[in-house]
């Protein structure tokens, strides 16, 4: 494998990555200062991807589309709020981990009856539709630049926000210490709803920007969460920065491990045995990376300090 | 035995059912009873959706009746799981009676429910599912399909590969069963060289760093297998690497269930079927007329060939003058497949897989913006399966 190729890679992988961290963004937020896993963060970047879906279509734009889901998701996500996980709080995760996958299997087959089995389609925008030519005969599409953009810019805002202002000083004093942070006069109650309906829309927009390369489907989110999963258990829960190194470290070794495993299998194996092996070792490259990394700091990279 | 208590209440269960029946046969109209196999809840549910409404407008066009007999469907939602299928099929046959069961459109939940429904004593109508366990040594009197052997349909694209002169290839399917069995298909028919063959998880979202392999190779084609989403994510992204100048070769990849979502991407992209929308023939015509107006869709080849089966059905049941038990007549009767399909000629092999034309197709716009797939050319004529050979299918029941 030649250098050029090797980079093209790599670009492929930090793309990647970075539509999971805006997926895990939100996870990790709700599920570190909350102390509430949430299964149905998933569901709720579908929701994302078919209200984005159904409104470009109505308005005819993306920009409109992308534009009008956002509030739409952040609505939706206080709607689930107020409806189910408000009541679930207080009760251990397995209540929670119960409850919200009654909310999968309930929205997965919501979306069926209100918009139909097949795949939707959102086209990509006309500004953003060219490509630029990386290799030989391979374009790179702008709407992936710009999906890469636009990642680095949330993480960008993400970090202000938590780092920098009161309400990101109040999450991090909940992801540390609820009871306390209570205590000290702070309406908990009203900070975790806030921090859920952001997650939720979090999860939104990242629908809404992979609806244009991904299929818009029912279930289209339950694959990506549990990635998601593994972003945030190896970035540490509830840390933002964290859920950023570790989204583009999974990106990376998930994209570069499907292209350089198989050839290197080669080595040891006849080529299609190791085609094979290589396949099937490649997706579980990145459990085996998680694994690791778990035995190395239990915590993970950039635990939250209790 | 615990299978005891369960018989005698079969036999209740029988025993009561005839009293019931007694007085509508008396009439000489009880209705017959389809049990109809699709998936219908999950992310392939599109195809179970195509799979039951073009059974539905089959029986609409025969006025709800097969061989003159009203006919009843029981719609059964195999979940994609086939320890479910297995429990509801059973009760459709204990339970129900029903005198057929139809439909299946993959072949995992046709394998499951395979033994329970012939070692019923009842006919089992595949319309989509041709795995090739039962087209050879595992070919059963009771089992027919009005589909394909699968392995068909892809050395079709091998075939029409080796025919356009294409000397270099990529393969790339899902890393299971029927992936290595495209590749394998594809590679019966195809002689030139194959660059790389690659695999990837049935989960795949993100096709970049395949695209980036496959730009790298320069192939004269590429040839692939990506059923549902898979496919709509592939052949998008393919598009927009600026790759589509490299033939498109592909099976279920893109038909009628994906292009609402693939749209102008897939266009010019091919496929390997025994049947496309805009066959030129009355039945056809009528067929994908009506369905569109009907469901507001597009057909694919799983409704027309329900649709075939309806009226293989009605044929059959007309043969034997809506006698169903006698089962060596019925199953004569289903074996002269004396019907008109919408693929045009129809006859079964003696494996009861049909024997029939495969067609290259392309992906093209209609004149109302909608896409479908459309012949370009016949690629192998009245192709018999590979495994017809290995049946040794009894000949009596």
């Amino acid at each position: 494998m030649n250098t050029t190729l090797l980079l093209v890679q790599a670009l492929n992988g930090l793309q990647f990555g970075v539509l999971l961290f805006l997926v895990a963004a939100g996870l990790t937020l709700v599920f570190g200062v909350m102390d509430f896993i949430n299964l149905a963060h998933g569901v709720q970047y579908m929701v994302g991807a078919y209200l984005g879906a159904t409104l470009a279509a109505m308005t005819g734009s993306f920009w409109l589309g992308l534009v009008l889901a956002l509030p739409a998701a952040l609505a939706f996500g206080l709607l689930l709020e107020w409806l189910v996980f408000r009541h679930l709080y207080a009760r251990d995760h397995l209540s929670q981990v119960l409850a919200t996958f009654g909310v999968i299997l309930f929205l997965n087959q919501g979306v069926k009856a209100v918009f139909g089995a097949a795949p939707l389609q959102m086209p990509v925008p006309e500004a953003l539709s060219g490509g630029v030519r990386i290799m030989e005969g391979l374009l790179y599409p702008t709407y992936r630049l710009a999906i890469l953009a636009a990642g680095l810019l949330t993480a960008g805002l993400l970090w202000f926000l938590v780092e920098r202002t009161r309400a990101g000083m109040l999450v991090r004093a909940g992801a540390s210490n609820a009871p306390m942070l209570g205590a000290l006069g702070v309406d908990v109650n009203r900070l975790f709803m806030l921090v859920f309906g952001f997650g939720a829309m979090l999860a939104g927009f990242a629908g809404v920007m992979a609806a244009p390369i991904l299929s818009v489907e029912p279930g289209m989110g339950d694959n990506l969460l549990i990635l998601a999963f593994v972003v945030i258990v190896i970035g540490g829960i509830g840390s933002v920065r964290g859920a950023f190194i570790a989204a583009l470290l999974v990106g990376l070794v998930e994209t570069i491990g499907r292209a350089m495993l198989p050839d290197l299998m080669r080595l040891f194996l006849d080529p299609s045995a190791a085609r094979q092996t290589g396949a099937a070792l490649a997706s579980m490259l990145v459990y085996v990376v998680m694994a690791v990394i778990l035995a190395v700091r239990p915590a993970g990279l950039f635990p939250v300090r209790r | 035995m615990a299978s005891l208590p369960l018989l005698t209440r079969r036999a209740t269960l029988g025993a009561g059912a005839a009293l019931l029946a007694t007085p509508a046969l008396a009439q000489g109209g009880a209705p017959i009873k389809v049990g109809l196999v699709a998936v219908l809840t999950g992310p392939q549910a599109a195809l179970g959706t195509q799979l039951r409404d073009g059974w539905t407008l089959g029986l609409r066009h025969l006025n709800t009746q097969l061989g003159g007999r009203p006919v009843e469907t029981l719609v059964i939602d195999d979940e994609l799981r086939p320890d479910v299928a297995v429990t509801k099929v059973r009760a459709a046959l204990e339970r129900d009676r029903v005198d057929f069961v139809v439909g299946v459109v993959f072949s995992n939940i046709l394998q499951a429910i395979m033994r329970p429904v012939t070692e019923a004593n009842t006919f089992l109508i595949s319309t989509n599912a041709g795995p090739s366990t039962f087209a050879g040594r595992g070919c059963n009197p009771y089992f027919f399909t009005t589909s394909y052997n699968n392995d068909q349909v892809h050395s079709v694209m091998g075939q029409a590969a080796q025919d356009e002169g294409y000397r270099r290839v990529f393969l790339m399917t899902p890393n299971y069963q029927a992936g290595r069995d495209a590749m394998a298909g594809f590679k019966s028919r195809f002689r030139g060289e194959v660059v790389d063959e690659v695999y990837v998880p049935l989960n795949q979202l993100d096709f970049s760093a395949e695209l980036a392999r496959i730009a790298s190779t320069r192939p004269d084609a590429l040839f692939t297998f990506m059923p549902g989403g898979l496919g709509v994510n592939l052949v998008r992204q393919y598009r927009q690497a600026g790759l589509a100048n490299i033939p498109f070769l592909s099976t279920f990849t893109v038909d009628e269930a994906t292009l609402p979502a693939q749209g102008e991407a897939a266009l010019g992209f091919f496929a390997g079927a025994n049947w496309a929308p805009n066959m030129d023939n009355e039945p056809n015509k009528r067929f994908v007329r009506e369905f569109e107006a009907a469901f507001n869709y597009v057909p694919a080849t799983y409704a027309a060939q329900s649709y075939d089966a309806a009226n293989l059905l009605d044929s059959a049941v007309r043969r034997v003058n809506g006698n169903l038990s006698n089962k060596g007549a019925l199953r004569q009767a289903l074996e002269a497949a004396d019907f008109q399909s919408v693929r045009g000629g129809f006859r079964f092999g003696t494996n009861h897989y049909p024997v029939q034309d495969f067609w290259l197709c392309r992906v093209a716009r209609r004149t109302d913006g909608k896409f479908q797939t459309e012949t370009v050319r016949r690629v192998l004529e009245a192709n018999v399966d590979p495994w017809a050979g290995e049946c040794r299918m009894p000949a009596r029941l």
